[in-house]
């Protein structure tokens, strides 16, 4: 299987959007944002459709689109601030209205492979960006790891602990944009928030600190996309969909493996 | 430095059109115990975030340890125990150190290291509250006593000077509530930390505090002794059918 070069490479991308999705999903999750993924997503298959439209490399559109709606969010959760969930209604339907339009207009015949992923797709130019932009969204996120947990956790005692929330809030949005973008073309738009929220929600299960989660979560991100992987050469069939179901099965193991476990705690 | 830690002048603040503070006068000074109480909707937690700077006021100013408080960002020497926090999500992974350790985000170096004297601070927070042995559990399998302890911890994390607590005793059963004054007590008196809380338990926290601030249609009535507090006042505030039975926990 690793014999082949389109193989190799998407093993190479694979394994960096097994990192980076968990790790901002972690966050997405515990702040209780999962859907955010799904909303991005959704624009920026409208940026690829308008990359394929006007012939620029559909990830760059992917990812300006997805930036622009990320920071549109932020403003328009001001605008909510009651209904918080409504700035993402908002975004989702723009993205999801601009996508039908462009991609009625033609040129538009790669789409599919943005939307379910591909692995014959893969070119030398998608594996470089992920792995600069995946090392950027690593390093960040270690560098603010202790303001997000904080924020996540206590939003207001953070601020005055001295957390610049505004700022990290800023720069964690761009970073989401970043990784749903990135990721759509191994994974797919439509399934990328699913690999952000099933290997963190598996490792909610079993974490016994806030680090430990994170690293479970990576680990179950990571067997997630190389059992994805492989059936998705063996069989035949969208890595996306097979990434994910290996994530819902590993959740499912953990949730049998969980309740076997507590009722032997039980006292008969 | 000024005489009061706290100072707030002609402090007005409204929400949108309803204004819930008008051209109110307090002062806290070092050293004091200070109840802030009030009906429901009477606005003291916006009070509390306003001596904090979690809010602006619309009108007057309010110093914070000497400063004006939007240039306010000595950080280290307030500790803030929200509503919020006990509103937290119980499936959040995070352990008792994790939370505490938390507010020593200033005091962390380059990628988040804690340095061996913060983590001495973390041990000494932990055991001022008498949570050290539960440092490596989960703050959602605490009881609602615990929680508030591992929140104290945190605050006191950073040997701040003042502690804000807004409704810190919501979910606390009595044997907590107890312990509880019985280390504010400790706080003030031992670590001369000035304490600033909210409550709705007007009978035990009028016993405890030597200032009382009492929030009513917008303005605040300021008594300096628990002597002084009179039940005329609390008739204004709360109704003609407010008795107070003052009581220990």
């Amino acid at each position: 299987m690793l014999s082949y070069g389109f193989m190799q490479k998407s093993f190479i991308m694979g394994i960096m959007i097994a990192l980076i999705a968990p790790t901002i999903g972690y966050f997405l999750v515990l702040r209780r944002q999962s859907i955010i993924g799904d909303t991005l997503s959704h624009v920026a298959l409208s940026g690829a459709a308008f990359g394929m439209v006007t012939n620029s490399y559909p990830v760059y559109t992917a990812i300006l689109f997805a930036i622009i709606a990320a920071l549109g969010i932020e403003g328009l959760r001001k605008k909510y601030e009651n209904y918080a969930e409504l700035s993402l209604a908002i975004v989702l339907s723009a993205g999801v209205g601009l996508a039908s339009v462009l991609i009625s207009l033609g040129n538009t015949q790669g789409i599919l492979s943005y939307l379910f992923g591909s692995l014959a797709l893969v070119t030398n130019q998608d594996i470089f960006l992920v792995i600069i932009l995946g090392i950027i969204v690593l390093i960040t996120i270690s560098f603010f790891y202790e303001g997000l947990f904080y924020i996540s956790f206590d939003e207001e005692s953070a601020y005055l602990a001295g957390v610049p929330n505004r700022f990290i809030n800023l720069f964690f949005s761009i970073l989401v944009a970043l990784t749903v973008a990135i990721s759509m073309r191994i994974v797919g738009v439509l399934l990328i928030s699913s690999l952000m929220v099933l290997p963190v929600a598996t490792s909610l299960l079993i974490a016994t600190s806030f680090k430990s989660g994170l690293i479970y979560s990576n680990i179950f991100g990571l067997i997630s996309v190389i059992i994805g992987l492989i059936l998705s050469f063996y069989l035949d069939i969208a890595p996306g969909g097979s990434i994910v179901l290996s994530a819902l099965l590993l959740l499912i193991i953990v949730i049998v493996f969980e309740n076997i476990k507590n009722k032997r705690k039980k006292p008969a | 430095m000024d005489k009061y830690i706290i100072n707030g002048e002609g402090v007005s603040f409204s929400y949108g059109s309803n204004k819930v503070l008008e051209n109110i006068n307090f002062h806290i000074e070092e050293g004091d115990f200070v109840g802030i109480i009030g009906p429901n909707g009477s606005a003291k937690s916006t009070l509390l975030k306003l001596m904090v700077g979690l809010l602006k006021p619309d009108k007057g100013s309010i110093k914070l340890l000497g400063k004006p408080i939007d240039e306010f960002k000595e950080y280290k020497s307030i500790g803030y125990i929200s509503q919020n926090a006990r509103d937290f999500n119980q499936m959040f992974p995070a352990t008792v150190e994790e939370v505490v350790a938390a507010n020593l985000y200033l005091n962390r170096g380059f990628f988040n290291r804690l340095k061996k004297e913060d983590k001495r601070k973390i041990e000494k927070a932990l055991q001022i509250v008498e949570m050290e042995e539960f440092k490596t559990m989960k703050i959602g399998n605490l009881s609602g006593g615990q929680k508030q302890r591992v929140f104290i911890a945190r605050a006191l994390v950073n040997n701040p000077k003042i502690l804000f607590m807004d409704e810190p005793l919501v979910g606390v059963d009595l044997d907590s509530q107890n312990k509880f004054y019985n280390l504010m007590d400790r706080l003030n008196r031992e670590h001369n930390i000035t304490l600033v809380m909210v409550s709705h338990d007007i009978g035990v926290i009028s016993k405890k505090v030597n200032r009382i601030f009492c929030l009513s249609k917008g303005k605040v009535f300021s008594h300096n002794s628990k002597q002084s507090i009179c039940s005329d006042t609390f008739k204004e505030i709360f109704g003609d059918n407010m008795n107070i039975l003052f009581h220990d926990h």
